[in-house]
């Protein structure tokens, strides 16, 4: 299986672990991606205007280059990313006027784009088209006992036009992660927004979702809390510490990428991981748990 | 919501309404306000105007009451009201639609020079981005 991968701007920075991780666990499944020789910020949040055109050209121009290169699919780890280059083909697909006017501001793309010609797919997605048996049987440590909170926050599944599973009731990390051995804590709060871009001018309100969003997951017992959003990842890891300094008895949890797990449960180099890059160290759970 | 409100023609029919309909593309009037939007919002306890006020509201034609509100920047555009609405109103791009008309004139609105420094320098880049895209033309 050959695809293209799109990283966008945070998996190069905060997220490496995230990109680390996920890029090892998929050269263990037999996957081999190749990334975009050159790609641009995809702009983050989807623009739900209907008449400006200009946000959707930073989108097309990395669909472009997804077209260029030949792979009928598009990684996107990061869920931002996922969500605003499949909303940018759901808006411009089949629209010949929209894509005209996008292609008039586009002066170096040359390939012209109709918005049919690339899958964007989700690293979860792509997890079960590889198989979950073969996941099952790439596991190592099947005795963790890992107890997992998974949480999926908004972009994987809303719209629901770009849903990779049921917007009300997903199912697919908990699909993935009982393949790999793991017992699945379901909890009320595992597909509620964390407060996202809020963090920058309204941090209460971030506060307000993780206490909620954490409160909730260690109430059910969860030894670990799994995501795949690296802004929901930021909101959920960095801002317990904050509310830890307010209120002492609130209760933190580590938080992963869903990926970094899996690697550790296939056994792989724990280098991947760069635990510096956590607020709240999973080093002692994972320990414990004798992942490490 | 505030109150009082006198409903009148002229307002129903004026032009922000109509530009509010051309960048958000909603049919506000399939609302029956049923308050799901606002029952599903994450963050309606730190809004001015719940969700379903916004829209009835918009039925009414209070736009300029309700581009001097907070709820539209509270928002942060997670679509779980849009996804709970059984009536298939887009009520996240009704959030969206009134930023823009604020954004749209207003270009000095949003400094990035507020952002406190310390939270600024550990933020992801993804956060940044998605604030000023947002909040910013």
């Amino acid at each position: 299986m050959q695809l293209s991968y799109y990283p966008g701007c945070t998996l190069k920075t905060d997220a490496k672990n995230f990109e680390k991780s996920a890029l090892a666990v998929l050269k263990h499944l037999g996957v081999s991606v190749d990334e975009l020789e050159d790609w641009y910020c995809c702009g983050v949040c989807f623009s739900q205007t209907r008449d400006n055109l200009m946000q959707q050209i930073a989108p097309v121009r990395t669909l472009v280059k997804a077209k260029e290169s030949g792979n009928r699919q598009l990684l996107a780890l990061c869920t931002m990313c996922y969500n605003t280059l499949k909303r940018s083909i759901e808006f411009i697909k089949d629209d010949a006027e929209k894509l005209e006017t996008i292609h008039q501001f586009m002066d170096l793309e040359t390939t012209q784009f109709y918005g049919n010609e690339v899958d964007v797919v989700d690293i979860l997605t792509l997890i079960k088209q590889i198989g979950l048996e073969k996941l099952k049987k790439s596991i190592v440590k099947t005795d963790a006992g890992l107890k997992i909170a998974s949480y999926y926050g908004c972009m994987l599944l809303r719209p629901k036009e770009i849903a990779i599973d049921s917007p009300d009731d997903p199912v697919i990390m908990e699909e993935i992660l009982a393949s790999a051995g793991c017992e699945n804590v379901y909890f009320p709060f595992r597909t509620e927004c964390c407060g996202s871009y809020q963090i920058v001018n309204e941090p209460e309100i971030v506060k307000d979702r993780t206490r909620k969003i954490v409160g909730s997951a260690v109430k059910n017992g969860a030894d670990l809390m799994v995501m795949l959003c690296p802004l929901c990842y930021f909101n959920l890891d960095e801002i317990q510490q904050d509310i830890q300094k307010e209120d002492k008895s609130f209760q933190t949890i580590p938080v992963l990428y869903i990926t970094q797990l899996l690697a550790l449960l296939m056994g792989l180099k724990p280098d991947i991981h760069d635990f510096s890059l956590h607020s709240i160290d999973p080093r002692p759970v994972l320990k414990m748990k004798g992942l490490l | 919501m505030t109150k009082n409100k006198t409903i009148s023609s002229h307002r129903i029919s004026s032009e922000d309404v109509d530009q509010l309909k051309d960048i958000s593309g909603v049919n506000v009037y399939a609302c029956y306000q049923c308050g799901n939007c606002s029952s599903a919002c994450p963050a309606v306890e730190f809004m001015d105007i719940s969700p379903h006020q916004v829209i009835r509201m918009v039925q009414l034609g209070f736009i300029d009451e309700l581009v001097k509100s907070e709820t539209p920047w509270i928002c942060a555009a997670c679509i779980t009201c849009t996804v709970k609405c059984p009536r298939g109103v887009d009520i996240a791009r009704v959030m969206e639609g009134l930023r823009q008309l604020v954004l749209r004139s207003d270009f000095e609105h949003g400094n990035l020079c507020d952002i406190d420094e310390k939270l600024r320098k550990k933020l992801p880049q993804i956060a940044l981005i998605g604030n000023f895209r947002k909040t910013i033309l």
